[in-house]
Order: C-alpha cells, then sequence, then structure tokens
C-alpha cells in the first residue's frame, strides 16, 4: 500500500506552498495482526499527520483524498474541520490531492465523500482539538474542563491564553487517531450554508481548472483515435503534417497516435490532417443496435447472483403483474472534454488532471509504464462535471505517453468534442424483469426483481489488468480487468435492486454480462437509476391495480420512518390528492406522479413528485414541476444538499426524456451535441427541494439520490397522462405515441 | 500574419493563422480563462465573449475577421452589469462545476443590458444555447434576475 518515503512527501509541499511540513508514515501497527477498525477513511489512513497540520502561523493545512468536481465538497469538509477544532474556516488550507502525500481515500464516488472522508477528518480534528487542550491544561496548569477555545485561542475561566498556534509542534501529531474523543453535539460551522470556496475563480474568469493550465514552455498535444473501438493503424502517413506550422512531433505507440505542436490550434488542425492519412483495420464487432443488444443480453455469459430473498407465510395471491423494463447506455457528456497536463523531468512524472481517484489512476499508470509508483505524483486539478468515469482517467495516461516522448516539456492535452462522446465509458444499458404479486386486500404479497447489465464500473486500480483506454492500443497491449460487481449492500448494477418496501415474498437476481463490446463504467448512481424506474414504476402499476393512491400504497409497504417521512413531506409540499387524475389542459395531457428511494439503501432518502404535459400531436413531454424532500441525516451544508438534488433532478430529467448512445456495427455515431442531444432551458422544469435535517443521526452521502426518483416520477406522471406506461427509456416522442395509439386501442 | 486585437481593453498583436478560431488566442495568447472550449461547433455556448455588444462564439469565430473589441468575463469589474451578475452568481451559488458559466454570463450581460427584469420565459430563451450538465439552470435562472433587480436600484 505504502511506497513513498518520508522526504518525498516533505519536499514536495515545501515547493508548492512554501510550507516546511513533516510527515509520518503508518507505524508499524498496521503489519499487526489485530487492528481496530476505524471510521470512514480512517481505517486505511490512520496517522493525524496524514490529515491535519496546524502551523506557528496560524494556518491549518488539510489533506484530503477526496476531490472537488463542483459538487461542493471542498467546502464541506472545511466546514466539518472547522466546526471540530472551533476554528474560523479561513485558517484552512486545502491541499489539492496529490499521490505520496494526501491520504488514499481511493475513488471520490458513490456519494461517499462525506461518509467517508468527512467522518475520518471529524474525529482528526476532534483528535486534534484534544490533544491541543492537553497540553493546554498542562501549560497552564488548569483542569481542560475550564478551558474554551475560541478560533484556536485557549482561555482558561481564570484568563490564562494561550493558543494552537503556540502549542503546536511537528511531533504533535505523529500518532494515530484515536477516533475515541467525543465529536462535538452543538455546532458552529457545521449546518450553515457557508458559501462555496471554489466559486469565486470560477465567475470571475480566475484560473480554477486543468484546461486552464500555464506552464512556461508548454506545447499543445490531441490524439488521433480510431474510428471504432479495438480498430488497428494498417498504414500511417506522417510526412504531410510533419510538414505542417508548429508540429513538434507525432507519435506512435502501436496503434496509440498523437501529435504535438506549439501552438494549441496547430496541434487542432494537425489531427485533422493526420486523420487522412491513417488507415484503420476495423473490428467490426459492435453490435448492430440496441434492440439487437437487448435481444442478445439474456443469452450472454453471465455472473449470477441471487440477493435479498425473503420467504414467509403470505396471503394468497389474488393477481400478478409482469413488465420488463430497459435503460439504454447513458454518457456522461460532460460540458468541457476531459484534459490532462503532464510533464517528464528528472526520471519522473507529474500528471495533473481531474481524475475522481489519484491514487487508482496511478497503479493502473505504474502498470502501463512500468515506472515505481514514487515516480508517478498524480495531482486532481478541477475540470468540467464528473458524473462517474469519464475521460478524465484516459487523457492522463494519453499526455503522460506523450510528455514521456518529449522529456522536460509540460504538455498540455485536451480531449476533442468527438473524443469525448465517442470513446468516454457509458452508464451500461439493463433490461429489468419484474413479477409481483397481490394479495386480495391489494398488499404486494411476492416480489422477484432479474436484471441484466454489463459492470457499472472499470475505473483504474484494480490488482489485476489495465482500464486505461490507451494502454489496449500500445505496441506491447494490456488488457481490461476481469468483470466484476460492487457488492451488496452498495451493489453496483444491482445497486437499488432489493425494494426497501417489506414484503413477505421477496428475491432478486442479477445477471453480470461478461461480454462488453461497448466499454461502460461508472455513471452516477450505476444500476440505482434503471432498479428504481422499474421498482416505482411497478409500484405505481401495483396501486393502480388494487385501486390505491399511490403515496398511501407505498406508505402501507413502508416501515422506515425517515422513508415515510420524506414520502409524506413532499406529498404536503406538492399539494398531492388522494389518486391524482389524469386531465387536459391547452390540447395537452397532463399527468402526476410520486416515487421514493433511499439510495444504495445506505444514503440519503429522497421522495419525489413531477407533473408533466404531453403533447399528443407531436409526443413531446414536458416536466414542469419536479418535488423533493430529502433526509441526508445531519445536514453539513443545507444549501450545498439542495444544489445537488436539485441538479440531480433536472440531470434525470434529461436522461429520462432524452438520452441514448446511438451506435451500430462500425462504431459509435455521436460528434457533436446535435448527435446526442440534451436538455436545454427551455425544457428546464421548476424544481422545488426541501430537506429535512436530522442533527442526531449520522451525515449520508447526498449526491446521487435524487436521479432514480426523479426518472420514476417522471414516467408515474407520463403513465398517469397517457392513461398507458412506457417501459424503456428514455420517454421519447416516439414511444409517447406508440403509447397513445396503444391506449386508445385498449379504451 | 500578424493579427490586432483589443481585448478587455488591451491590444495584443499575435502572429498567428487569421482562420485560428479567437478562442485559443484568447486563452493561450490573453491569458484569458473565462472562455471555455467545449465544442468547436457553437452548439454549447461556453467560448461566448462579446466582439463590442454582441455575443460571439469564440471557438468557431476566425481570429482574423475580428472587427472590434473583444470583451470578456476578466473585465467584470469594470463593467457594472458583469459585476451584479459575478455577485449574484456567487449569492445564488448558481455553480456547480462552473465550466459553462461564463458564456452564460457574457449572454445574460447582452440581456440585461436590454432588459433589466426578464421574465423566466425571457431568460430561458436568451440561453437556449448555452448547455449545462450539472442541472444548475434554476439556479442560474435566479442569479440572472437578481443581478437585474441589483441593478435596477
Amino acid at each position: 500500500m505504502i511506497h513513498h518515503s518520508e522526504t518525498t512527501r516533505r519536499h514536495f509541499l515545501k515547493s508548492s506552498l512554501g510550507l516546511a511540513i513533516g510527515f509520518t508514515w503508518v507505524p508499524s501497527l498496521l503489519s499487526q495482526t489485530s487492528v481496530d477498525s476505524l471510521p470512514g477513511s480512517l481505517n486505511n489512513n490512520r496517522m493525524l499527520d496524514s490529515w491535519i497540520h496546524i502551523q506557528p502561523d496560524g494556518k491549518v493545512i488539510v489533506l484530503a483524498g477526496k476531490v472537488e468536481f463542483g459538487q461542493g465538497i471542498t467546502t464541506a469538509l472545511m466546514q466539518i474541520v472547522a466546526d471540530e477544532l472551533q476554528i474560523n474556516m479561513s485558517r484552512i488550507v486545502m491541499i489539492p490531492t496529490t499521490t505520496g502525500i494526501s491520504p488514499n481515500e481511493g475513488v471520490t464516488s458513490g456519494s461517499q465523500s462525506i461518509e467517508y472522508g468527512g467522518i475520518a477528518l471529524r474525529y482528526a480534528a476532534a483528535d486534534a482539538r484534544e490533544i491541543l487542550l492537553e497540553r493546554a491544561a498542562g501549560q497552564l496548569n488548569v483542569p481542560i474542563s475550564e478551558l474554551k477555545i475560541e478560533d484556536g485561542e485557549i482561555k482558561s475561566s481564570s484568563g490564562k491564553t494561550t493558543s494552537y498556534w503556540a502549542l503546536t509542534n511537528q511531533e504533535l501529531f505523529q500518532r494515530p487517531v484515536s477516533a475515541k474523543v467525543a465529536l462535538k453535539k452543538s455546532h458552529t460551522t457545521i449546518g450553515q450554508s457557508i458559501e462555496r470556496v471554489d466559486i469565486p475563480a470560477k465567475v470571475s474568469g480566475g484560473s480554477a481548472y486543468v484546461q486552464d493550465m500555464k506552464i512556461p514552455g508548454m506545447l499543445h498535444a490531441r490524439v488521433i483515435r480510431p474510428p471504432a473501438p479495438r480498430a488497428a493503424i494498417v498504414s500511417l502517413n506522417t510526412a504531410p503534417v510533419e510538414k505542417m506550422p508548429g508540429v513538434v512531433v507525432v507519435i506512435r505507440d502501436g496503434s496509440f497516435l498523437a501529435v504535438v505542436a506549439q501552438r494549441e490550434e496547430q496541434a487542432v488542425r494537425a489531427r485533422e490532417v493526420l486523420k487522412q492519412n491513417v488507415q484503420w483495420q476495423l473490428a467490426k464487432d459492435l453490435p448492430t443496435s440496441l434492440s439487437a443488444w437487448f435481444r442478445t443480453m439474456k443469452q450472454k455469459r453471465s455472473i449470477d447472483t441471487t440477493i435479498g430473498v425473503k420467504q414467509n407465510a403470505a396471503k394468497p395471491i389474488a393477481r400478478v403483474l409482469s413488465a420488463q423494463f430497459t435503460k439504454p447506455f447513458v454518457a456522461h457528456a460532460s460540458i468541457g472534454p476531459s484534459c490532462a497536463v503532464a510533464q517528464m523531468k528528472d526520471g519522473a512524472i507529474t500528471v495533473w488532471t481531474h481524475s475522481q481517484g489519484m491514487y487508482p489512476l496511478r497503479t493502473d499508470l505504474v502498470k502501463t509504464l512500468g515506472f515505481p509508483a514514487e515516480k508517478i505524483i498524480c495531482v486532481h486539478k478541477e475540470g468540467s462535471g464528473m458524473y462517474g468515469q469519464n475521460g478524465a482517467d484516459d487523457v492522463a495516461l494519453d499526455a503522460i505517453l506523450i510528455a514521456k516522448a518529449l522529456p522536460n516539456k509540460p504538455i498540455r492535452l485536451q480531449w476533442m468534442r468527438d473524443d469525448e462522446f465517442k470513446w468516454e465509458p457509458y452508464g451500461s444499458a439493463m433490461i429489468i424483469n419484474i413479477d409481483a404479486a397481490l394479495d386480495q386486500e391489494g398488499n404486494i404479497v411476492d416480489w422477484k426483481h432479474e436484471l441484466w447489465s454489463n459492470t457499472h464500473s472499470t475505473r483504474p486500480g484494480e490488482p489485476t489488468g489495465n482500464n486505461l483506454l490507451a494502454s489496449w492500443y500500445l505496441e506491447k497491449p494490456f488488457k481490461p480487468s476481469p468483470v466484476k460487481n460492487i457488492p451488496q449492500p452498495a451493489g453496483g448494477s444491482d445497486r437499488n435492486a432489493v425494494p426497501l418496501y417489506v414484503f413477505p415474498n421477496q428475491k432478486v437476481e442479477n445477471h453480470l454480462l461478461d461480454d462488453m463490446p461497448i466499454r461502460v463504467s461508472a455513471l452516477r448512481t450505476l444500476g440505482a437509476y434503471a432498479n428504481v424506474f422499474a421498482i416505482e414504476s411497478m409500484m405505481d402499476d401495483l396501486a393502480n391495480a388494487a385501486k390505491q393512491d399511490p403515496v398511501q400504497f407505498r406508505l402501507k409497504h413502508l416501515q422506515d420512518d425517515r422513508a415515510r417521512e420524506v414520502l409524506t413531506h413532499v406529498a404536503k409540499m406538492a399539494d398531492w390528492k388522494q389518486m391524482p387524475k389524469a386531465y387536459r389542459k391547452n390540447g395537452k395531457l397532463c399527468g402526476r406522479g410520486v416515487a421514493f428511494a433511499k439510495y444504495k439503501n445506505l444514503s440519503v432518502y429522497v421522495a419525489t413528485i413531477a407533473d408533466v404535459e404531453v403533447d399528443p400531436k407531436t409526443g413531446k413531454i414536458t416536466v414542469s414541476n419536479l418535488y423533493a424532500a430529502a433526509d441526508g441525516g445531519l445536514t453539513i451544508n443545507p444549501d450545498g444538499f439542495k444544489n445537488q438534488i436539485e441538479g440531480g433532478l433536472v440531470q434525470t430529467t434529461s436522461w429520462t426524456l432524452l438520452e441514448e448512445v446511438p451506435f451500430n456495427q462500425d462504431g459509435i455515431e455521436i460528434n457533436n451535441w446535435a448527435e446526442y442531444p440534451v436538455l436545454r432551458f427551455a425544457d428546464v422544469p421548476n424544481v422545488y427541494v426541501e430537506i429535512i435535517n436530522r442533527e442526531n443521526q449520522k451525515s449520508l452521502g447526498v449526491g446521487e439520490g435524487s436521479q432514480g426518483p426523479g426518472c420514476a416520477a417522471i414516467a408515474n406522471a407520463v403513465a398517469n397522462a397517457l392513461g398507458q406506461r412506457i417501459y424503456d427509456l428514455p420517454l421519447s416522442p416516439n414511444r409517447v405515441k406508440a403509447a397513445l395509439a396503444q391506449s386508445r386501442q385498449s379504451a | 500574419m500578424i493579427v490586432n486585437l483589443s481585448v478587455n481593453g488591451q491590444v495584443l498583436n499575435v502572429d498567428v493563422d487569421p482562420s485560428t478560431p479567437l478562442l485559443y488566442v484568447l486563452r493561450n495568447d490573453a491569458s484569458i480563462n473565462s472562455a471555455k472550449y467545449g465544442c468547436g461547433a457553437g452548439q454549447c455556448g461556453s467560448c461566448a465573449v462579446l466582439l463590442d455588444d454582441k455575443v460571439v462564439l469564440s471557438c468557431s469565430y476566425p481570429v482574423g475577421s475580428v472587427n472590434g473589441n473583444v470583451k470578456t468575463l476578466e473585465s467584470y469589474a469594470s463593467d457594472p452589469t458583469l459585476l451584479a451578475l459575478n455577485k449574484a452568481f456567487i449569492a445564488e451559488q448558481a455553480v456547480q462545476c462552473g465550466y459553462c458559466i461564463p458564456g452564460m454570463m457574457i449572454r445574460a450581460k447582452v440581456l440585461l443590458d436590454k432588459n433589466i427584469s426578464p421574465s423566466v420565459p425571457q431568460i430561458k430563451a436568451s440561453l437556449q444555447g448555452h448547455l449545462c450538465r450539472c442541472g444548475t439552470q434554476t439556479r442560474i435562472i435566479k442569479a440572472i434576475q437578481r443581478a437585474g433587480k441589483e441593478l435596477s436600484v
């Protein structure tokens, strides 16, 4: 696990921040057999000085392995430290996540940054506070109980004073975090809507992104990717490009191809010319269409698991409903294509990228380059939005392959729009079948959920295989890691496949496909988006069949009080009337739907209500209102929480109404936004979010809570408006028209 | 060929192919960060800047065709409307990743300079060419309305 020497780390902090900080590595403690499990990310990063340093000059240095990408985690972590240490936030200096320096917290994903990183920093800060208080008590010769802290100043009741800054020294925090100090119960910065620290630079033209990095002597690179996955170069003529103004070099390793130029536009032009001078052998191994893929998914070899099994006596079955739901491949489609800056110097590589996991990235870079880990330094620098694994890891390897060929030269590589659209790993397509049985009184007595999917994580950092795109195209190619599922209870493709509702009989079967012709990986919520869509659609069909109000029907099957409360709360927010009736307004069919999920069955509770209007002529759906009530336990930053839930609702509106990755046997058919439309302003719904704060409950991850229930509420509202359900995502105009035709037939 | 430009009042002479998109010259020769590469095809709006008082999409606007003064978000402190927008976007926390935001602020400046109290449909229509993937649109609308109110007092 641990590759770096203390000196490497000390050296880096000195050079980048003008700070001289001593670090200790985890002592022999870890090699002992019996080590207590510690909360969150402390478990793998036990030393206090791997998290917090208090400086004599009044600054507090905080190291975190969870990275910012506009979700506000940096600010939230600062709030946690400031609260527990009883200091002003302005004293905190956050160090960008850097391999060899920052704690290894793996990937920033799964809405786990507060639950893992936040709790680690909270305990670390609590320990730091107690250590300094003990020292103050000794020095001032008064009991700890008589000491008060105010922004790091320590005062005794008799008027004696000292401070963190006077008491601190390098050795003080060279010890494991005890995680036994009582966390503060009354809060100062926790629970406040503090303005995010990353925003001012973003709204004033400051340097905020890896895209904005400028290093003297920096050259610009572009990659030339194959027309389709697994294609190989058969012939290449570099002569025309080498004659172009500003071109420095064409780099080729196997079927990895790149060009470097003095100026950015020269690299862009050279890429176009190079494209015309390279011939590829196509693999032609993609499915011919999404429907063809859906037809074969159930026959493919799969890893099969059965979860959530319950077998109990129940009343006799009166009625069975069965349905099949599908979800297509969906793109992350970040607005800014992925970008990295890399430099090879003195036999070591430094790469700046917006990847969600600096250490996992380094693991696969080590495999690719054969360098020792300490010769590869991955530094996080924010990029455009991260909604899972986009091109951020891949572009880092691309930039390094180029920088390695041009020692000392800083290389800036930004992917072009079509690079990102065609080569980012998508969210997997899925099929879900649900069979559910009602008894005579309209209670669910049996439930079976069966799903087919590719994996939802092919991130770097696995023990075997290499998950960086360019590694598969090198002269000596690597193979991707074997397919695996993230285990329950969080789950991967089966995330949220086990309903939180209580049924006497239940079974969930997960078929994780081996074959992955279309590259997929983590997209926000993993399998939860489709599983919640399917479960919540079926819940509405069952409520209809039982002639019961959809909110009451859900409440009847829920025992978790917090789940029940978000549902009743959102019903109140939206003024939900029993059994909402579809109606017509200005020729539009109007409907309303409700949905609920507790993300991963572990994190935030979200209940949603959607109002939709459907144009029967064009088949276009407009989501007019989305309401959400959310409970994330102890709220760190209420406005940040709301921003995440609101954003998730708008993003899921786009996924649900519009999005599907088009492809055929020859490749992925997306070059630009016209070929992958996403929601534009005119179609953005009104969004209303209320949060329920629970001071005595642990803080839950909230970043992915609203996509699943948001989608399902829209789908239920559309079913309500049309009198006919659409079982396949996206809810496209053609599907609306087909559903209307069917509805007329059955009427 | 030498191209002469005025960017936020600073004069710039750049030896560059005149067909070069204005965006690359702004970012790499004029130290501009706010205009962003998003699509290179004028489809997303993240590269929007002002050419005199009109919005141009700098990713697909040849630098050789620039005839007038280029203005970007970097000049916000000396432009009352951009300053009001800067404050309003912070007050509303109308940012997630923020990559698309400078382009939207440029578009909103032109809107507010014509109409200080735009309605929601007017704001939506004005920003129809701008994409945001984080789903921050509802806050962006509120921020533009807040900036308008701020300017009207």
